[in-house]
């Protein structure tokens, strides 16, 4: 009858019980500090509109490049057998691992005026530190990683015997990777554009190391909720309920989805 | 003009094989795991690169990629594209090799009537059972109108009644074009295959019409393929003289006495006693073998009853007389060409 024939046991519940309150209490606690009364004048407020459509649009369009960038990284690294894209995949997961405000500092270090590729950007007449594009480069330098990990995860379930039989079918390589192996990836795709546009949404440390904190260009929704910590606690937290809504819809349907499936959302 | 030439080499396997295979002509690879019978097929169909010199339909494909080869490849598993139905699946060949829509389907509903399942053209391949889409693999292949077919293992994975479905499939997808067959099992090189190749330690050791490679075995493993008991001596007016001892009377004997010979006999044939007449062998084991008793002695060996087993309660030691009758004896002349190692 039971699912779990090897069984639990019976402390097991205990720890992660304190788990999950651990998790649940500060943002109940949060919620709990929400001024009902003027939560929707806050939230509504033209400054708050501004950073959350910011926050929106940029981690949309920091999602969508790293899906362009990172898929094809994904793929090398699922059927590379070579020792150096081990070390390949260890600098590109790096951002995992860094303090988000270190990526700033080396995103300011390469794109800001005097770094290689911010001299030969400027001297075409072109900015990028402290500009929304620069919010968006960093989006994608600290969210990448967790596409690349998912996707590259579900490619290496399995290996490819059916890659194989499609070119044995007279498939070219281009054509297998976009009829079999792109079908083949689809779970670690839906997952990772989840986890990656969260985390783009969420990001802070290296957009305000290498972007800046101007309203309506660079101010998204976390720097707003930090910035208004200080002044008005009250907008503070009614933004900080937003994003926590607006991280559930994203994330939530993949997760009850991959607690069905067996499956998690996490790389 | 051949339908297929192919000198396969890794020297890091240690395999070294020459295969050739006529237009029209289905042949059977045969050989121990690990003999290098996967490094052919994989060398023919393009995935192993660097391995040696490969001729489809008299044009050498060797630098050629996998999609440019048009081989048919079916393997131990079905391998069907999980997300397209089966219509689908077999059109896939066709699409790939810019086969407008409808003509690919209907390339695709042909291929699938040739196997016999047509009628699951709109299911998806989770729903299929093993032997369903080992037919429907099939049929995926033929699709493509491939110039050469390989099939690898295509039922070792499947049960008993599902085998029967699919050999029927493959016989009707071998006619009219060569086709390569690995298989451990004997009834498809049988049903299948006109001639016989023995790949052992990365060779060729044996090779030759399938009647002639089953019935008069020159290997080890040839022999042991086809369930007889293989074994050699020197001719003698009677049959064989064993090089272990004793003799073995054959009314099947071509071999003018004097010559390098193998005789052949089924294991159940030979009878075994504790004295009397028989060629003596000490026995080196015994155990069981589907539902009867396997004694080995010597290089000989025989399949008892249990009962009979019981009787005799011999234990490895034990000198024991073998007999097999005249008429279950063959015996034939050693080729030249492939010692027994």
């Amino acid at each position: 009858m039971t699912r779990d024939p090897v069984g639990t046991p019976w402390w097991l519940p205990v720890p992660a019980l304190l788990g999950g309150l651990f998790v649940v209490v500060p943002v109940l606690a949060m919620v709990g500090r929400v001024d009902w009364t003027s939560f929707v004048a806050l939230v509504t407020s033209r400054s708050s509109l501004t950073a959350l459509g910011l926050s929106l649009g940029t981690a949309a369009a920091a999602t969508g490049i790293a899906f362009v960038l990172g898929f094809p990284l994904a793929v090398l690294f699922a059927r590379a057998r070579s020792r150096w894209v081990g070390v390949a995949r260890a600098v590109v997961l790096l951002p995992l691992v860094l303090p988000p405000v270190v990526g700033g500092l080396a995103l300011l270090a390469a794109f800001g005026r005097i770094g290689p590729v911010g001299a030969f950007l400027a001297d075409h007449g072109l900015r990028i530190a402290f500009t929304t594009a620069a919010v968006v480069i960093a989006q994608v330098f600290v969210a990448m990683p967790f596409l690349v990990s998912s996707i590259e995860g579900a490619l290496r379930v399995g290996d490819d015997r059916l890659e194989r039989v499609a070119a044995t079918l007279g498939a070219r390589p281009s054509r297998v990777l976009l009829t079999v192996t792109v079908p083949r990836a689809l779970p670690g795709i839906g997952s990772g554009l989840v986890l990656c546009f969260a985390r783009a949404l969420g990001e802070f440390g290296a957009t305000l190391t290498f972007a800046g904190s101007l309203e309506g260009v660079t101010r998204t929704l976390p720097l707003e909720v930090y910035l208004q910590r200080e002044v008005d606690p009250d907008t503070a937290v009614a933004l900080a309920l937003v994003l926590v809504v607006v991280a559930l819809v994203v994330i939530g349907p993949s997760s009850i989805r991959g607690a069905r499936s067996g499956r998690v959302a996490a790389p | 003009m051949t339908g297929l030439r192919a000198h396969v080499v890794r020297p890091d396997r240690g395999v070294d094989v020459t295969i050739e295979v006529a237009p029209g002509e289905c042949v059977a690879l045969i050989g121990p795991n690990g003999a290098g019978k996967s490094s052919v097929l994989e060398a023919v169909a393009g995935l192993l690169r660097h391995a040696g010199r490969v001729e489809i339909s008299g044009v050498d494909v060797t630098t050629a990629p996998p999609h440019r080869r048009r081989v048919g490849l079916v393997a131990q598993r079905a391998d069907l594209f999980p997300h397209l139905s089966v219509a689908r699946n077999v059109a896939y060949g066709p699409r790939a090799a810019g086969v407008a829509g409808r003509e690919a389907r209907e390339r695709a509903a042909t291929a699938l009537a040739a196997v016999e399942v047509a009628d699951l053209a709109h299911r998806a391949p989770a729903t299929l059972s093993g032997g369903q889409a080992q037919r429907v693999a099939v049929a995926r292949a033929l699709a493509t109108d491939p110039a050469v077919l390989l099939l690898d293992e295509p039922t070792s994975a499947l049960d008993v009644d599902a085998r029967v479905s699919v050999r029927s499939a493959l016989a009707t997808a071998v006619v009219g074009r060569p086709a390569l067959l690995v298989t451990h099992d004997p009834l498809e090189v049988v049903a299948l295959a006109a001639r016989v190749v023995v790949v052992d330690g990365g060779h060729v050791v044996e090779s030759g019409p399938t009647a002639e490679v089953l019935g008069r075995p020159q290997t080890p493993f040839a022999a042991a393929f086809s369930g007889l008991v293989l074994t050699s001596g020197t001719a003698d007016a009677d049959g064989i003289a064993l090089d272990g001892g004793g003799g073995l009377a054959s009314s099947d004997r071509t071999v003018p006495p004097g010559r390098a010979a193998h005789a052949v006999y089924h294991p159940t044939a030979a009878s075994v006693r504790r004295d009397g007449a028989g060629v003596p062998r000490r026995v080196l084991s015994v155990e069981p073998r589907d539902g009867l008793v396997r004694i080995r002695a010597g290089e000989l060996v025989a399949d008892v009853t249990v009962a009979v087993a019981a009787r005799l309660g011999v234990r490895p030691g034990d000198e024991v007389r073998l007999e097999v009758p005249p008429e279950e004896v063959t015996v034939f002349p050693t080729a030249p060409t492939s010692p027994i190692d």
